[in-house]
């Protein structure tokens, strides 16, 4: 990615339903839900809607979402593959599109019933009907799950550099926290301390514990992109978009990339950061609050690695919970993240990152200049650089 | 005992027709003789589709391994043990450890295949420790 994106595009709206393990209604109306709460945050109509964008495992067809709101035509959509990895994705295609003028303001949504409805890693889906190809050289060893595939590849890097479970603990205890004092939360009054995370069954021995593991939501979110133009007249404070990028690593696969050279990082989020330095101008050190995807906490330690706020094998000192807490070097996932607040694809973590630069979020952090938000990791994934003025 | 049965296509039922007759099989390009697992058309080294099946030792080292614990699988001891074996040929593949302890295994321990026929005649390679070579 070159630099020409930068600042020419912002998240003007963010909307969001309440996350819930039972919502009671269809993905479809989850979805119109967050895509009107989006609109109306923005002050905007949804004839003033011309782009759809969301994730390919997306249940909600952009013409019925388009249908259901009563958006005139549509000239732009586009969906983000590989599951929690498209999350900041669907806002570099937006960007995108708002800037080049192919489209105006452009909903990206993500809206599911992964708790109430199909959840992933569910068996007996995948018994039922047989084996997709990719996942014959894994499920029957036993491994079915997104939990299991993490775990394989985690363990490779606790046994590189000496991490053990006692270390993700941190990650744990962070975002707990952080949910304990956000109300939209699912664990909102409910923090833990690292002995409840000790105490806490094994998922995946000796990798995981159920406290290493994010939880399961229904929910729905969405986010209004405009051109930073025109940004400037609507409700809120944008929150510009400095960079965005997605990225795939060579010789992967969609969680079981097991056949790289190495097995102690994330090849797609090191390509992902890359592009985000590069297109910003920015370092680690101009990040002053970060959303960092934490389906299972391995995996936030070995991002901290490729995204340069450590050297390899360092996360294990880095991560702790005093620096990863408000008022640390590096405070993440203010609202919980997936872990604590719901568990939106990576949805919630942009929408945070855009109460933070407008100064709303619960747990605010002071004098906010540039958030990093990433998506999905172990697979095919994206990041944003978020700022409040350019 | 039952185990999920493996879908094949045509790029990949060699590797468990091999696995039926007690071989585990890799696929060696035609152009550059690289070794590749898993099966796919083409070689990311050369770009030839020509390939034939190769015969691996079925020897190599634990290179990860888990316990998978929750949720409970029909078909699998708890714990059981997932690992990923590198070959000597250099390449890895995923299986089972078998007729070890968990506490007994370590990265980097020498394994072997042998040959598991579990419900409804599903063959699955799996492994166990073999002596240093």
């Amino acid at each position: 990615m070159t630099a020409w994106l930068k600042d020419r595009a912002a998240i003007v709206g963010i909307g969001q339903t309440e996350f819930s393990k039972a919502s009671g209604r269809t993905e479809l109306q989850l979805a119109c839900e967050a895509v009107k709460a989006a609109l109306d945050d923005a002050g905007l109509r949804p004839s003033d809607v011309d782009g759809l964008v969301t994730f390919t495992m997306d249940t909600s067809d952009e013409i019925e979402v388009a249908r259901n709101l009563g958006i005139p035509h549509l000239s732009m959509f586009s969906r983000i593959p590989y599951g929690g990895g498209a999350a900041a994705g669907t806002v570099l295609h937006a960007a995108m599109a708002v800037a080049t003028g192919v489209a105006d303001v452009v909903v990206c949504y993500r809206a599911f019933n992964e708790r109430s409805g199909f959840r992933f890693g569910d068996t007996g889906s995948v018994l039922g009907g047989g084996l997709p190809l990719w996942l014959s050289w894994y499920a029957p060893y036993g491994l079915l799950t997104p939990a299991s595939w993490v775990a394989l590849h985690a363990r490779r890097y606790m046994h590189t550099y000496g991490v053990t479970n006692e270390h993700f603990g941190a990650i744990a205890v962070v975002d707990r926290h952080h949910a304990a004092t956000n109300p939209d939360a699912w664990f909102y009054q409910r923090p833990i301390t690292l002995a409840d995370h000790q105490a806490s069954r094994w998922i995946v021995e000796p990798v995981l514990r159920l406290l290493d593991c994010c939880q399961e939501s229904d929910g729905g979110a969405a986010l209004v992109i405009t051109t930073a133009d025109r940004a400037r007249d609507l409700a809120h404070r944008p929150a510009l978009i400095t960079a965005a990028a997605q990225g795939a690593g060579g010789d992967g696969e969609m969680m079981t990339s097991y056949y790289r050279d190495d097995l102690t990082g994330l090849p797609e989020m090191g390509v992902v950061a890359q592009q985000l330095w590069k297109a910003s101008g920015l370092r680690p050190s101009h990040i002053t609050t970060a959303f960092l995807y934490d389906h299972f906490t391995p995996f936030v330690l070995m991002q901290l690695e490729e995204l340069g706020f450590c050297g390899r094998g360092e996360a294990k000192d880095f991560a702790t919970v005093e620096n990863l807490s408000i008022g640390g070097v590096l405070p993440i996932n203010t609202n919980g993240g997936l872990l604590g607040e719901a568990y939106l694809h990576g949805m919630n973590g942009i929408t945070e990152s855009v109460r933070q630069i407008r100064g709303t979020a619960c747990n605010q952090v002071p004098d906010v200049e540039h958030i990093l938000v990433t998506a999905g990791t172990g697979v095919p994934t994206s990041g944003l650089i978020l700022s409040p003025s350019a | 005992m039952s185990r999920i049965e493996p879908s094949m296509s045509p790029d990949t039922a060699f590797f468990w027709e091999g696995v039926a007759q007690g071989r585990l099989l890799v696929q060696r390009c035609g152009g550059c003789d690289a070794l590749r697992h898993p099966p796919r058309p083409m070689c990311p080294a050369c770009n030839s589709l020509a390939w034939d099946p190769y015969e691996t030792t079925g020897r190599g080292q634990v290179y990860s391994f888990v316990m998978p614990r929750h949720p409970r699988y029909p078909g699998f001891d708890d714990p059981h043990i997932a690992v990923l074996v590198e070959l000597e040929e250099g390449l890895r593949l995923v299986s089972n450890l078998g007729e070890v302890e968990p506490e007994d295994v370590t990265i980097g321990m020498p394994v072997e295949v042998f040959y598991a026929t579990f419900e409804g005649g599903i063959v699955l390679p799996q492994f166990r420790p073999a002596a240093p070579t």
